[in-house]
């Protein structure tokens, strides 16, 4: 690619913070040391691994002991439900969303495959959680419940506080993957009700390969990865270490940044929301739009096929993404807007952007420029198209 | 990301015949919204040579779907009526430098909608909305015939293949062990079931015996291909109870797996026998 991309993909993954990759070379470089080492040049890392560690753990208002680092988000996720069923044998029941992200929904059917009872809580046109099926579903035989904090695809936020208010004292471990929420919103441990939560360094600045799970003092926890002593036993495996660093920076970044992304980055959302539903007849936003993530929005031109637009945008070097079935390589069209009842020509047509506080309003206004005309030119290539 | 040729591009952003052609002498449209691609071609033909003299089209669909459209008005432009009928998805494929054959389908609907534009010129059954027989795959609306067609031409031997050239089993899935049938009765019509064997009358000991070497023999092998598994839990007279495991558990097919089941054992062991889950 020529010119720098204009890159509006921030929910699939991010650019690294030059400040993180700063922090992170000395340990690809001269600092390989193993922190389990009993030589000060390999011990001298452990010191690094929890100076990261505080980083996370002051990010979302918990414990340095509470933070297991993991390789990915997936990770995170899949470790904390297997916990949560392995640590409750006696239970066999769990409850989660049918729009969550793949690494919650198809550990839950491999778990359902298993003899486990799954249910996936339905939820309305705006993406909002069906309250009513999630206290009906909620019996003594539950083990964990397992919500995302925001949608991947809508940015729409799941009442977490109030989920988590609710299961308390019920013996019910409750999980949320806060994958795309942390650094976007502030979030606190101490006052939110969750006993886990799942954290992804690259949806975050930081690098590929590194994740994190936040696992309350108290809460009952078997691993999910087996072997050496790493992580005080709770997640085995020699540490990644120049990525755990990059999470701790990043972490310590994000803080700071934290008031941006509700004001500087919301504003280049609304302000292309809003052009691009101007500029485009026969255009909506998918979700609820009052309670989402500060940096995405998920809109559906109709009668045009995702993909298209996709490659169209990509001619000008704008990165997006699509809920559409030709864009998934599979020939299924996104989970999320199909259980939001979202009418299958409009999920076709579905465009997700998700900025970064690295974007500019040059971005923006490219966007703005490039996109409208291209779903009018592809509408005059549809049949629908009129 | 999808591997496009540079063709494939080139028509994409650049399609060519674009529209409708004024008075069509013939419509063909084929696909849907819903299944997230649909053609229409208009065609001009010179009634005393049967020769098209012009072809435009309508595309909702993604890159390699508009590339084909493109693909499939240049290829039948100035032929005759039945020089066109002879162009296949796989001259439309050709002529785009190849298509990932995750896309094949794109050259399929190219194929069908030039097929229903003839049909509709020679004023053949306008529509095969009636055909409600052979319907294999309902997530996508495609009949058995068209899976036949479409495999033998591209000779295609997996579902997977099937989907990717029709989109039959790309949807819910359930159609995959009917496409499988179809493929298997195409490819392999030679292959019936074994001769039973059928001593006599059995004793309760054979009878065990035989079942239990059936099982072993016959299905479970089949079942663990899909991933799945079963246990025999105890035979009482002609009755199996039988529990199926590892991915049978929760299997939406699993009470066609367990009809299969009897089926086999009916065929090789004795007529009446019953099988039960667990």
């Amino acid at each position: 690619m020529k010119e720098k991309p204009v890159y509006l993909d921030n929910n699939a993954t991010t650019a690294i913070a030059p400040e993180v990759l700063d922090e992170m070379l000395p340990y690809l470089k001269e600092f390989y040391g193993n922190p389990s080492s009993m030589h000060t040049f390999g011990g001298q890392l452990h010191k690094k691994l929890e100076e990261a560690r505080e980083r996370v753990a002051a990010l979302i208002g918990a414990e340095p002991g509470e933070i297991i680092f993991t390789s990915c988000g997936t990770e995170s996720d899949n470790t904390a439900i297997m916990s949560a069923v392995d640590s409750r044998r006696d239970k066999r029941h769990i409850v989660t969303s049918s729009v969550e992200h793949p690494a919650v929904l198809n550990f839950s059917k491999h778990l359902a495959r298993k003899g486990y009872r799954v249910t996936f809580l339905p939820v309305n046109n705006l993406g909002q959680l069906d309250m009513d099926a999630f206290f009906k579903a909620i019996d003594d035989d539950v083990a964990v419940v397992s919500i995302m904090y925001a949608n991947n695809e809508t940015g729409v936020l799941f009442p977490i506080a109030e989920l988590g208010a609710a299961l308390r004292d019920r013996g019910i471990i409750f999980h949320t993957d806060a994958v795309q929420a942390i650094g976007k919103l502030p979030i606190n441990v101490k006052e939110l009700p969750v006993d886990m939560l799942a954290i992804s360094g690259h949806k975050l600045h930081a690098p590929k390969g590194v994740g994190a799970l936040y696992v309350r003092k108290g809460t009952r926890f078997v691993p999910y990865i087996f072997g050496g002593h790493q992580e005080h036993g709770r997640r085995a495996g020699t540490e990644n270490m120049a990525s755990i660093i990059g999470l701790g920076k990043t972490c310590e970044i994000a803080k700071t940044h934290i008031d941006e992304e509700a004001t500087r980055v919301q504003a280049m959302r609304d302000r292309l929301e809003k052009a691009l539903l101007e500029k485009c007849p026969q255009a909506r936003v998918n979700g609820d739009t009052k309670n989402r993530l500060p940096n995405t929005t998920n809109i559906s031109f109709e009668f045009v096929e995702g993909e298209a637009i996709l490659l169209r945008l990509d001619e000008h070097g704008i990165c997006a993404s699509s809920g559409s079935a030709c864009s998934s390589g599979s020939l299924e069209p996104s989970h999320v807007l199909r259980a939001m009842g979202v009418p299958f020509t409009a999920i076709h047509g579905s465009i997700r952007f998700s900025i970064s506080r690295y974007n500019t309003n040059e971005d923006i206004d490219k966007v703005i420029e490039k996109l409208p005309p291209i779903i009018k030119e592809l509408r005059i290539l549809s049949p629908y198209g009129r | 990301m999808w591997e496009y040729t540079k063709k494939v591009k080139d028509f994409f952003l650049h399609p060519k015949n674009v529209g409708e052609v004024e008075n069509p002498d013939a419509v063909g449209e084929v696909g849907s919204m819903v299944c997230g691609d649909a053609l229409k071609l208009t065609l001009k033909v010179d009634k005393a040579t049967d020769r098209i003299i012009d072809a435009k089209f309508q595309t909702f669909g993604c890159a390699s779907a508009i590339a084909s459209s493109t693909a499939l008005t240049e290829l039948i432009k100035d032929r005759t009526i039945d020089e066109a009928l002879k162009v296949t998805n796989q001259d439309i494929a050709e002529y785009l430098g190849g298509l990932p054959k995750e896309k094949m389908h794109c050259s399929v609907m190219g194929m069908e909608a030039l097929e229903a534009a003839i049909a509709d010129y020679r004023g053949e059954d306008k529509k095969s909305v009636e055909k409600k027989e052979g319907l294999v795959c309902e997530c996508f609306d495609v009949y058995e015939d068209t899976i036949r067609r479409v495999a033998a031409e591209n000779h295609l031997t997996t579902a997977e293949e099937v989907t990717y050239y029709t989109k039959a089993g790309g949807g819910c899935g359930s159609c995959i062990p009917k496409i499988e049938e179809i493929l298997k009765d195409m490819w392999f019509p030679a292959e019936k079931p074994k001769p039973p064997i059928k001593p006599k009358k059995l004793t309760n000991l054979q009878k065990i015996a035989l079942i239990q070497d059936v099982i072993e023999k016959e299905i479970r092998p089949r079942l663990q291909a899909d991933g799945g598994d079963l246990e025999l839990i105890d035979i009482d007279g002609n009755k199996v109870i039988i529990a199926l495991r590892a991915m049978c558990t929760d299997c939406k097919m699993a009470a066609v797996t367990l009809k299969d089941i009897e089926q086999k054992l009916r065929t090789l062991v004795v007529p009446d026998i019953v099988v039960e889950a667990e």
